[in-house]
């Protein structure tokens, strides 16, 4: 119960964070595209400058989790085609509708009754991927 | 008190999705919202017709959990967080877009071409959503993972194939603003 009430307060400061840093904003994914501005760039970078350093301190301490668990962060899976396939589809989805599946679910929230049209396609392209999967070069 | 009401700047924001990323890490899980899309598929029993979704969703409920509360986050945000929806794009991003037939650009948080309600109607918006939707699940699941699993979690892991996969989302995402947005609006 205790962990459930974590995982949903991390949620909502997620949510809140999405929304109000304007990530969840198709013009700021075009606008990034377009490379005239830097606000996505920094979002991203700067998460990613701590992220580094931080998930390199976890690995090279003994830390352990609140629950007092070991720490494992697993490696991805190496492989090239379905990053790389898999990414530009993604790519393309994510320009064309503006939202990635996070922000999906924090405008969803937030009022916008079309992004639900957004979030049916991309349940039936996931599961389009699970019926297509051993067809797709990996 | 006020600058919370404004929107928050990359400076604050990148650090606080940082601050996500390493919450979950230290709850013991992973930041990745995109193998949420998967979960939900088997629990609407996708299991039925591939095997690849006959898998204990159970296990995986920690990461709806967060997905809800991303929607309540949204919510707040958006009824209590905010005085107006305006995004300020650049300059140059607005006019592009006034070209293109999109013009709440620089007066709104979503277009309104694509997601008012009176878009809904038609059958044109409805079908960019529906296709932009698609390729987001399939592309998120083929990729095994999205802009928080690959972008960030990976990334910041320096894992090779999270690079690989985010260069494929800025190729996909380039291709479909630069060629394809003239030919779609």
């Amino acid at each position: 119960m205790k962990r459930t009430a974590g995982y949903l307060l991390i949620g909502i400061f997620f949510g809140v964070v999405m929304y109000k840093s304007e990530a969840a904003s198709w013009f700021r994914i075009y606008e990034m595209f377009h490379f005239d501005a830097f606000h996505m760039y920094g979002i991203i970078g700067s998460a990613l400058f701590l992220g580094v350093i931080g998930v390199q301190l976890i690995k090279r301490s003994n830390a352990r989790s609140f629950f007092g668990e070991p720490i494992k962060i697993a490696p991805k899976e190496r492989g090239f085609k379905n990053y790389f396939f898999g990414g530009i589809i993604f790519g393309l989805g994510w320009a064309l509708a503006g939202a990635c599946p996070g922000p999906i679910y924090t405008l969803i929230g937030a009022g916008y009754v079309s992004i639900l049209v957004v979030l049916i396609g991309a349940l039936g392209g996931a599961f389009l991927y699970g019926l297509l999967r051993k067809y797709l070069p990996h | 008190m006020e600058i919370i009401f404004e929107p928050w700047p990359w400076y604050v924001s990148g650090p606080m999705i940082a601050l996500v990323m390493f919450l979950l890490i230290f709850m013991g899980k992973k930041f990745g919202m995109s193998s949420n899309l998967e979960t939900m598929c088997s629990m609407c029993g996708a299991g039925k017709s591939t095997s690849y979704f006959n898998v204990d969703w159970k296990g995986s409920r920690w990461n709806l959990t967060v997905m809800l509360g991303a929607a309540i986050g949204g919510f707040i945000a958006a009824h209590f967080l905010s005085i107006n929806e305006e995004v300020e794009i650049a300059a140059n991003t607005i006019e592009n877009l006034q070209e293109l037939g999109f013009h709440s650009a620089g007066n709104a948080y979503l277009p309104e071409r694509l997601y008012s309600l009176e878009a809904l109607t038609q059958p044109g918006p409805l079908l960019i959503l529906l296709i932009g939707g698609l390729l987001i699940g399939f592309g998120a699941r083929y990729a095994a993972g999205c802009t928080s699993g690959h972008a960030i979690s990976g990334l910041s892991n320096l894992q090779l194939p999270s690079l690989i996969a985010v260069i494929g989302f800025f190729i996909g995402g380039l291709v479909m603003i630069h060629l394809l947005f003239p030919l779609i609006f």
